[in-house]
């Protein structure tokens, strides 16, 4: 793991610790996916949230929002301080990301299975007013059960929306438990496929990997993309590391803290 | 009163082999117990609440009695539909255990606030509402639950919520529970609220302030209701829930209907989507509805 990738899990825990509370593991296996969106894929401007010709990027996976959190943050969408105030009365950034709260926050989720029929809705609009905007929408595993998902899914490929642009945070974990065991998935590549999609996969903590995938955009022309990024739930903490146990935790208090600021020191 | 609403599933579940449950892929060992004891009648399904609605219908079709559990949002809003044509239409005996009812998951942001449930489920026929005021009322209920006819909605709260119910007064769906005697003012409360309406009843002695604790918001009690304000001039209803279309709204329409309509103040939430996370506790102070701030308000109510 390179320095910048510890440096935003080293945010990701000031959030933990200022809130007492977050989604740990969904957090820490989106890392290097909202990273190199950030760093190298999406054109925005952190001084003007809402310059209409930006890429629109959507955490479907809302629970996730503390890595979001601290790469927005971290480009300069608000102060780093904000992240200690998390969940705090008052403060500007929830459990869950919410649009019109948050610097840079194009859609509240938190319901899973909304994110990509609001990407296919942002599609549609960039295409209707002939803007370059592109929409990206980053959904969880376990989300994929959602029967909303598919008419999504449907519909994309429908209206050839290749400035579409679909990522899945494969974790293989949900809430209760594995995947496979709770609904499995497989052949995922295959479904999307046969929904329409041009598909790629890659290892979701491989930021070069991911680098050469997302600047490579559609993957095919007349089709939306749709990237299938293989992680580790919870990555960086060998502990939480596919741990159902780690998807939440309700009270973080301050040995919790130590021993994850720690395990982030010697993470491979 | 989510610890103990899923043992009594497990328990009603050795009792009746009609009785199954239903998670969405809720947190892990969930009714470990229980999925050890009899796998074939534990099922958890994945994320999506909809077809968990319409599965246990068609399992109900067939004689079962499912107990459905998530979080309370998700278990009204998403799967509306499902609830109203498949379980109400049918009246079919579905049990929706609605984990967080109100503003229990602050922190989580609106997305996760169950304020509109009761209003979203109150027009459907057929269905029974009820939020019980502590972990021991959920018991009680629970025994109640494995012979109601039809779909029943059942509110949760946050867990650890102070013990205000009393196993003599006994307990029976669709019957309201006099805590106390109404004087000049009758405060009538459901789910954890109740313990906030007796506290506030306390801050108001002088004025002798009763708390009538509607458990059930659909069947409504209304002879209950009448009875126990009739001598009152003031009638109050609090609840952790919008203004609209809850307990206060029920409790309108039945005074109204039974032509003793006086004047009631309606405690509640505004008509908007909460802001500013915090805690349960935080968000209803900002709404005004914790017992110093309702005793508040029945004054003001008073003088006016
Ligand atoms: C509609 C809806 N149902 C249920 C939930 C509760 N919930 C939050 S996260 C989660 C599991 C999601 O699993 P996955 O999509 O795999 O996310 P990750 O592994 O990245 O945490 C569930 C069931 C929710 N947020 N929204
Ligand atoms: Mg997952």
């Amino acid at each position: 793991m390179d320095a910048r990738s510890r440096y935003l899990r080293s945010l990701v825990i000031d959030a933990l610790e200022g809130g007492g509370r977050g989604h740990v593991g969904s957090t820490l296996s989106l890392i290097e996916i909202v990273r190199v969106l950030y760093d190298d894929v999406l054109r925005v401007r952190p001084d003007d949230p809402a310059w209409p010709d930006r890429d629109r990027f959507i955490l479907s996976k809302g629970h996730g929002c503390l890595a979001l959190y601290a790469v927005l943050a971290d480009k300069g969408f608000f102060p780093v301080e904000a992240l200690k105030e998390q969940c705090r009365p008052g403060a500007m950034l929830g459990g869950h990301p919410q649009r019109g709260h948050t610097p840079g926050v194009e859609a509240s989720t938190g319901a899973l299975g909304h994110g990509l029929a609001l990407g296919v809705g942002m599609a549609l609009a960039a295409r209707l007013q002939r803007r370059p905007s592109r929409t990206f929408v980053v959904m969880g595993d376990g989300e994929l059960d959602e029967g909303s998902v598919w008419e999504a899914a449907m519909a994309a490929s429908k209206h050839r929306l290749d400035n579409l642009v679909a990522l899945v945070d494969y974790n293989k974990l949900q809430s209760y438990g594995s995947v496979a065991e709770v609904l499995d998935l497989e052949p995922l590549a295959d479904k999307w496929r046969s929904f329409g999609f041009a598909v790629a996969e890659v290892d979701g903590h491989d930021v070069n990997g991911l680098r050469n995938r997302l600047t490579a955009l559609p993957f095919e022309s007349g089709r939306p993309s749709m990237l299938i990024c293989h992680t580790v739930k919870g990555k960086g903490l060998d502990f939480a590391e596919g741990q159902a146990l780690w998807h939440h935790k309700a009270r973080i208090e301050a040995p919790d803290v130590a021993r994850m600021r720690q395990a982030l020191e010697t993470a491979r | 009163m989510r610890q103990t609403a899923l043992a009594m599933v497990h328990e009603l579940a050795r009792r009746d082999p009609r009785v199954l449950f239903i998670g969405s892929d809720l947190s892990p060992g969930v009714l470990k117990g229980m999925k050890e004891e009899m796998p074939e009648r534990f099922f958890m399904e994945g994320v999506s609440e909809a077809y968990v609605i319409g599965m246990a219908a068609g399992m109900a079709m067939d004689g079962f009695i499912p107990y459905i559990n998530t979080i309370a949002t998700f278990l009204t809003r998403r799967c509306l539909e499902q609830i109203c044509i498949d379980a109400c239409l049918e009246n079919l005996p579905l049990r929706l255990i609605a984990s967080g009812g109100g503003l229990v998951y602050a922190p989580l942001g609106p997305t996760h606030l169950a304020t509109d449930d009761i209003a979203l489920l109150r027009p459907l026929p057929n269905m029974a509402i009820v939020a019980p005021s502590d972990a021991e009322e959920m018991r009680r209920l629970m025994e109640a639950s494995l012979t109601w006819d039809g779909p029943l909605y059942i509110r949760l709260g946050k867990g650890g919520d102070p013990v205000v119910s009393r196993a003599d007064a006994g307990f029976a769906i669709g019957r309201a529970i006099l805590m106390r005697p109404a004087n000049r003012v009758l405060i009538v409360s459901t789910g954890v609220m109740t313990s906030r309406a007796l506290a506030a009843a306390d801050l108001l002695d002088t004025i002798g302030c009763g708390v009538l604790h509607m458990h059930t918001i659909k069947p409504l009690d209304t002879e209950g209701l009448l009875t126990a304000a009739a001598g009152a001039e003031l009638v109050v209803t609090l609840e952790e829930h919008t203004r609209i279309g809850g307990l206060g709204s029920a409790v309108v329409e039945a005074l109204s209907d039974a032509g003793c309509l006086k004047p009631v103040l309606r405690l509640g939430l505004p008509d908007r989507f909460p802001e500013g996370y915090g805690s349960q506790d935080h968000l209803l102070e900002l709404a005004g509805l914790q017992p110093p701030q309702v005793a508040d308000a029945i004054h003001k109510a008073l003088n006016r």
